[in-house]
């Protein structure tokens, strides 16, 4: 074939030209993509590993339970007192609500209304200059938010408001203090939503006569009302999973009664947790109280993954419509 | 003009809907949900100024008093008047080191493949998915699987409850951010960049490494820095690890020999003070709190900066 193309007087027999890539950049290529997707499997490898972790040991706790004279029945005593083998589920999981709804209350109204200015009021300028404060605020460790829910919200607030609300710990303080942390988490997402929503819907409304508040609140909030709820089951998912707030600030260390006020110290699950796991519940040499951690935590994981599937599947529908 | 003004629409009389139209009169009703608005954003913005000032004020005595010796003291919970940061300051370092190592090449890989190779492969949907679902659980399931994996089954490579062993659950936790970030800095290369490199004969792999990743590097980086904050403020995992809590002194063993031993780390600092009583611990978890403050809100700043430093409208 090559020879077709070499002139009539040929002084050498021509290179053959190949448009077939140089095999040593082919092998480079070949291996590159192994190595990309050797990388895209460990994310696997990190979801299988913390499912086996969790259910093995939650299997081990539950059998060990079972052998034990109160059996399986101590997960429903009431009260949470793993090392005098009281293990009531019940206790945290209505702990967790309490602090939940709580957090929910005060983020809902800050993360919604932070959304709903910023989508569909505030001018270019006072956006560009306030959203990178919002993430100021997104960026703060939790830590910090369970010391200031001990040095400030707690005396500050909580117990001016109400005469009977513990001292030094309260669930209500853990709880506005995980709301604050979820505020900017309902408002980057609600906003998202919002500003998916096509121009020509508010050009409409405005062209009929409507006035702003209408125009946002009949028009833009509707067609944007899987996005914000989105964004509050992903705010729930997140006031469920905190753990240093409610560890630091809700004041329970150890055990826990079974409580449905909030203005004295309670226990929750991720609380529970922190205290099995940090050691200052000293239930190193109890096996059974230590497994009982990873049995909260299969449950905790289950909530979690359940929540933000649904938060998932709700933004994808925004996309597909718009 | 022919035309008749209609007496009423839907319900609304005429001069309500020329009022909307020509902005005449006032929407008292309008305004009060615009201040409703204005109010909730104001109260959000109250809550960090609050924060920051609470922190400030109550760490003030120590940093008029001994801000040397605070900042290069070591952990101690007993006695307020030698705690310090250093060791803490120490390990979060140690901690960020790990996740640079670990977690950045592994996360800017997955998301090279999920953007430049994988397309709409079931193997790609099912990773998107399982790192949409990784980036929501809990910190602390992090920890039980550091506990259980990095402490327990791999306690040969990395000694049990060492800094390696906090700092690959922090990077087990950051994966997915670094992913889901670096793979919007991907997707927002134009596909002409790729198409010009492809079209003269380039393969896959070099145009990613002399194209795509060049031009989507400042967002890259952005996210990757953002992680890293985020690592670096998070305690839960750290704690289940088992970082010190008690007293750790900065220590005048070697460099390898502190990096085996027990660790700290800022966050756990903070966290192990704020559980002390009293007033001369509070003022110690407050200067502890500016510490991370600083630091977290500097890599964060960085963050915002570099992105609208290097935003680009292709």
């Amino acid at each position: 074939m090559t020879t077709a193309l070499t002139g009539a007087t040929p002084t050498h027999e021509p290179t053959p030209i190949s448009l077939r890539t140089d095999p040593k950049r082919r092998r480079k290529d070949t291996a590159a993509r192994w190595v990309f997707k050797a990388a895209a499997a460990t994310t696997f490898a990190v979801t299988v590993l913390i499912i086996f972790t969790l259910v093995v040991d939650a299997w081990g706790f539950l059998s060990n339970l079972s052998d034990t004279d109160d059996g399986l029945g101590s997960l429903f005593d009431i009260g949470w007192f793993p090392r005098r083998g009281i293990f009531d589920i019940g206790t945290l999981v209505v702990g967790t609500f309490i602090v939940t709804g709580i957090a929910m209350i005060v983020a809902v109204p800050l993360g919604l209304g932070t959304a709903i200015y910023l989508a569909e009021y505030a001018r270019p300028r006072i956006r560009r200059t306030i959203k990178p404060i919002i993430e100021v605020l997104a960026g703060i460790p939790s830590v910090v938010l369970g010391y200031f829910a001990i040095s400030f919200i707690n005396p500050q607030i909580i117990v001016s408001l109400f005469d009977s609300a513990d001292k030094a710990f309260t669930l209500a303080a853990a709880g506005v203090a995980v709301g604050v942390l979820t505020v900017p988490i309902i408002a980057s997402v609600a906003e998202d939503a919002l500003r998916a929503v096509p121009m020509s819907l508010r050009e409409a409304s405005f062209g009929l006569g409507g006035k702003r508040s209408q125009t946002t609140f009949r028009v833009v909030v509707p067609a944007a009302i899987s996005g914000i709820v989105a964004s509050l089951i992903l705010g729930v998912s997140r006031a469920v999973g905190e753990t240093m707030v409610v560890a630091i600030a809700a004041g329970a260390v150890g055990g826990g009664l079974f409580r449905l006020t909030p203005l004295l110290p309670g226990q929750t699950m991720t609380g529970a947790m922190a205290a099995l796991g940090f050691g200052s519940d000293q239930v190193a040499g109890n096996d059974l109280a230590f497994q009982s951690l990873y049995f909260i935590g299969l449950l905790l994981f289950f909530m979690t993954l359940v929540l933000n599937f649904l938060s998932d599947r709700l933004v994808a529908r925004v996309r597909e419509v718009y | 003009m022919g035309l008749t003004t209609p007496a009423a629409v839907g319900g609304r009389s005429a001069s309500s809907i020329t009022a909307g139209i020509t902005k005449k009169g006032t929407d008292v009703k309008g305004k009060l949900i615009e201040s409703a608005l204005v109010g909730a954003l104001g109260l959000s913005l109250l809550i960090l100024l609050v924060l920051l000032v609470d922190l400030v004020m109550r760490s003030w005595p120590i940093w008029t008093e001994r801000p040397g010796d605070f900042l290069t003291g070591g952990l101690n919970s007993a006695n307020a008047a030698n705690a310090g940061v250093w060791s803490a300051m120490k390990g979060t370092l140690v901690l960020c080191g790990v996740v640079v190592v670990v977690s950045f090449p592994l996360g800017i890989a997955c998301a090279v493949y999920l953007e430049e190779y994988a397309g709409t492969s079931r193997f790609a949907k099912w990773t998107r998915i399982n790192v949409r679902n990784l980036a929501g659980v809990p910190s602390i399931v992090y920890g039980l699987l550091g506990l259980a994996i990095f402490v327990g089954a791999m306690e040969g490579i990395t000694g049990g409850r060492t800094v390696f062993a906090g700092g690959l659950a922090l990077s087990a936790l950051v994966l997915p951010i670094v992913i889901i970030t670096a793979s919007e800095a991907l997707r927002a290369v134009p596909r002409g960049i790729r198409e010009g490199a492809l079209g003269v004969g380039a393969t896959p792999w070099e145009t990613v490494r002399s194209h795509v990743l060049p031009s989507a590097a400042p967002g890259i980086l952005t996210g990757t820095v953002l992680s890293l904050a985020r690592a670096a403020g998070e305690a839960a995992p750290v704690l289940l690890v088992g970082a010190a809590t008690g007293l750790l002194r900065t220590g005048d063993q070697n460099f390898f020999a502190q990096l085996t031993g027990p660790f700290t780390a800022l966050p756990v600092a903070i966290f192990s003070y704020a559980r002390q009583p009293g007033d001369a611990f509070r003022e110690v978890t407050a200067a502890a709190s500016v510490v991370l403050m600083v630091l977290v809100l500097f890599m964060n700043g960085f963050a915002i900066w570099l992105r609208n430093r290097y935003e680009r409208k292709w």
